[in-house]
């Protein structure tokens, strides 16, 4: 009797503590959140001793200049970030996908560069932009030519941050593309091979529709993470020359941490929350397209057999 | 073709492979050579490959935890060694805790038949979207006031553990599904309790999969910075805070900077070495299974 009963709870009993601290630590602070947003809050008061002021935060974001730049940077980022990262990851993936000695190495050598902490690569990068003591000013100079204000113009900085950006994750979009490409059906490539397909059109025309799921989740989860970059930037430019380079997370730690405006960054919190609600619920519904439609086709193959 | 062959290739395709290598690696060996450079070394016009390599920075950098007394060093700021100690203690208790909360949760999931892989794996989706930077305030807010755990190491393991929560247990979760049900009911039927068929035999089974989810997880709070930033004082700071803390002094001295860096690029570089298979499994399985 005890025995059937320990069983029954025991599924709980393991649950527990996950279902604990998700709850306190992730869905809590979520709804605390939105909830802020609706408040005039400064970081000395108690939430309870904030001011209610309904939907004046959003608002005023609205018209607020320096938000809606920063937003447009953001996109603007996150846009040619994520599709420089795209087509140069999966054409590298295209060049390598051969059977060459060192390939496990070489992957490895490629992990490093997003393995290592955000700070540290902004650091690196901050050093080799520096303007007299980084390698890239020096090696112009050496070569007889005018340095450049990496960091200094807006500009420039704006590029800055996108190189270094594209540095550290054209591994991951390389990796998964090769990963894809390694596992596609290996007597489609040989027939296309004795259909007498060259190179480039098998690429075109079986091998890149092939990899389409794969290609369109990696693009949309590093389209969401791109997003979140903040450190890179922050040690970088921490967002300038003036507000060339501050993205949204920047900008909501920024209106917390140094305007000591809570609620209106709690606004703007809400705003990039739901910028990648969307991108996320699109992500998960053309994963259950693609399941469904590879299910579908397997089994209408198995009735054809 | 036969599969055991490698292919001859182009030299061009060589030179290619080599730039790329170079691209990948070139910044971090720039900063692990800065590291070991003197100030006078670093400003000098002169090409920047010749150089006698010193250890003074990283000995700068560490002086409060070398078990001898540096002699280049006049000042010792224990800064640095304090925050190395916080940021280890950080990363290995919510790497454990993780590990174990999740691993329980992921078998009650897969075992118990309680929600469906689409449920976890929605919930996971919809946590690794939300960045650190929307959490920053009701983080700060629900520490300070509610929970008054700000400033302690505590409050910063407790936000580490659960923003891994999801991904470890989704991972774990393709992991255990794996374990054939049967092991599990011959253990049951020989006496053992659900306590110990799953440390005996579930957990030894999925080690793979602990250590992609360890390393991922070890990760992410060994380089956290923003959270960690809004909820330490100056006893808890962790190595990040540190470094860009002192970004901010006017003169910048970059081979104890690059020093620092270097010290906390490390462990994820070891990482890489020692476990790039499982890296690159955890990233893989991470797109590809949504």
């Amino acid at each position: 009797m005890n025995r059937t009963l320990a069983n029954r709870l025991t599924p709980y009993m393991f649950l527990a503590p996950a279902a604990v601290i998700l709850l306190v630590a992730l869905i809590y602070p979520l709804g605390y959140v939105v909830y802020a947003s609706f408040l005039n809050w400064n970081p000395s008061q108690r939430i309870g001793q904030a001011e209610f002021v309904g939907l004046r935060n959003y608002i005023n974001l609205f018209s607020d200049e320096s938000f809606r730049e920063s937003f447009f940077v953001t996109i603007r980022f996150s846009v040619i970030v994520v599709s420089l990262e795209m087509f140069i990851g999966v054409g590298l993936a295209f060049l390598l996908d051969r059977n060459i000695r060192g390939m496990s190495a070489l992957r490895t050598l490629f992990i490093l560069p997003m393995m290592i902490s955000p700070i540290v690569v902004g650091l690196m990068w901050r050093y080799m932009y520096h303007p007299t003591v980084g390698v890239f000013n020096r090696t112009l100079k050496a070569l007889g030519f005018e340095s450049m204000p990496w960091l200094l113009d807006g500009d420039w900085a704006f590029a800055s941050i996108i190189i270094a950006d594209v540095w550290q994750w054209v591994p991951f979009i390389f990796i998964l593309s090769l990963a894809a490409l390694q596992t596609l059906p290996q007597s489609v490539m040989e027939a296309a091979r004795i259909d007498g397909a060259s190179g480039w059109q098998s690429i075109l025309y079986i091998k890149l529709p092939l990899m389409m799921p794969v290609l369109i989740i990696t693009f949309l989860l590093r389209l969401i993470d791109s997003f979140k970059v903040l450190e890179v930037i922050l040690v970088l430019t921490n967002g300038g020359p003036g507000l060339s380079t501050e993205v949204m997370a920047l900008r909501i730690s920024r209106t917390a941490t140094e305007f000591r405006e809570l609620g209106v960054a709690a606004a703007m919190s809400n705003i990039l929350l739901l910028l990648l609600l969307m991108l996320t619920l699109a992500m998960f519904f053309y994963n259950k397209i693609t399941e469904k439609r590879a299910l579908r086709q397997k089994s209408e193959a198995a009735e054809e057999m | 073709m036969s599969k055991k062959a490698y292919d001859k290739q182009h030299p061009a395709f060589y030179a290619l492979v080599v730039a790329m290598v170079l691209m990948a690696v070139g910044p971090i060996v720039l900063m692990l050579s800065t590291s070991l450079k003197l100030t006078v070394d670093i400003m000098s016009d002169t090409s920047g490959l010749f150089f006698l390599p010193t250890l003074h920075n990283y000995e700068a950098v560490l002086c409060k935890v070398l078990w001898y007394e540096p002699q280049s060093v006049d000042y010792c700021d224990p800064t640095f060694g304090r925050s190395l100690g916080n940021s280890l203690i950080i990363a290995i208790t919510s790497t454990v805790l993780t590990l174990i909360i999740g691993c329980m949760a992921a078998y009650a999931l897969v075992r118990f038949r309680f929600m469906g892989r689409d449920t976890v794996s929605l919930v996971t989706l919809m946590t690794r979207m939300v960045p650190p930077a929307v959490l920053l305030v009701p983080i700060f807010g629900i520490w300070t006031f509610q929970f008054k755990i700000d400033g302690t190491l505590v409050g910063i393991i407790l936000i580490y553990v659960a923003m891994n929560l999801p991904f470890v247990i989704w991972i774990l979760q393709s992991f255990i599904v794996q374990v054939p049900i049967q092991l599990e009911e011959s253990a049951r039927i020989d006496g053992a309790g659900p306590f110990q068929v799953f440390f005996l035999i579930v957990l030894p089974i999925i080690k793979p999969g602990l250590a992609a989810a360890s390393i991922f997880t070890f990760r992410i709070a060994w380089n956290e910075f923003l959270l960690a930033n809004a909820l330490s004082n100056r006893n808890t700071r962790t190595v990040p805070v540190t470094i860009v803390n002192s970004l901010s002094e006017y003169n910048l001295d970059w081979g104890v900077i690059m020093a620092t860096g270097m010290l906390l690029a490390i462990p994820p570089i070891i990482f890489t070495f020692v476990a790039s298979r499982q890296i690159i499994t955890g990233m893989t399985a991470g797109a590809v299974k949504g």
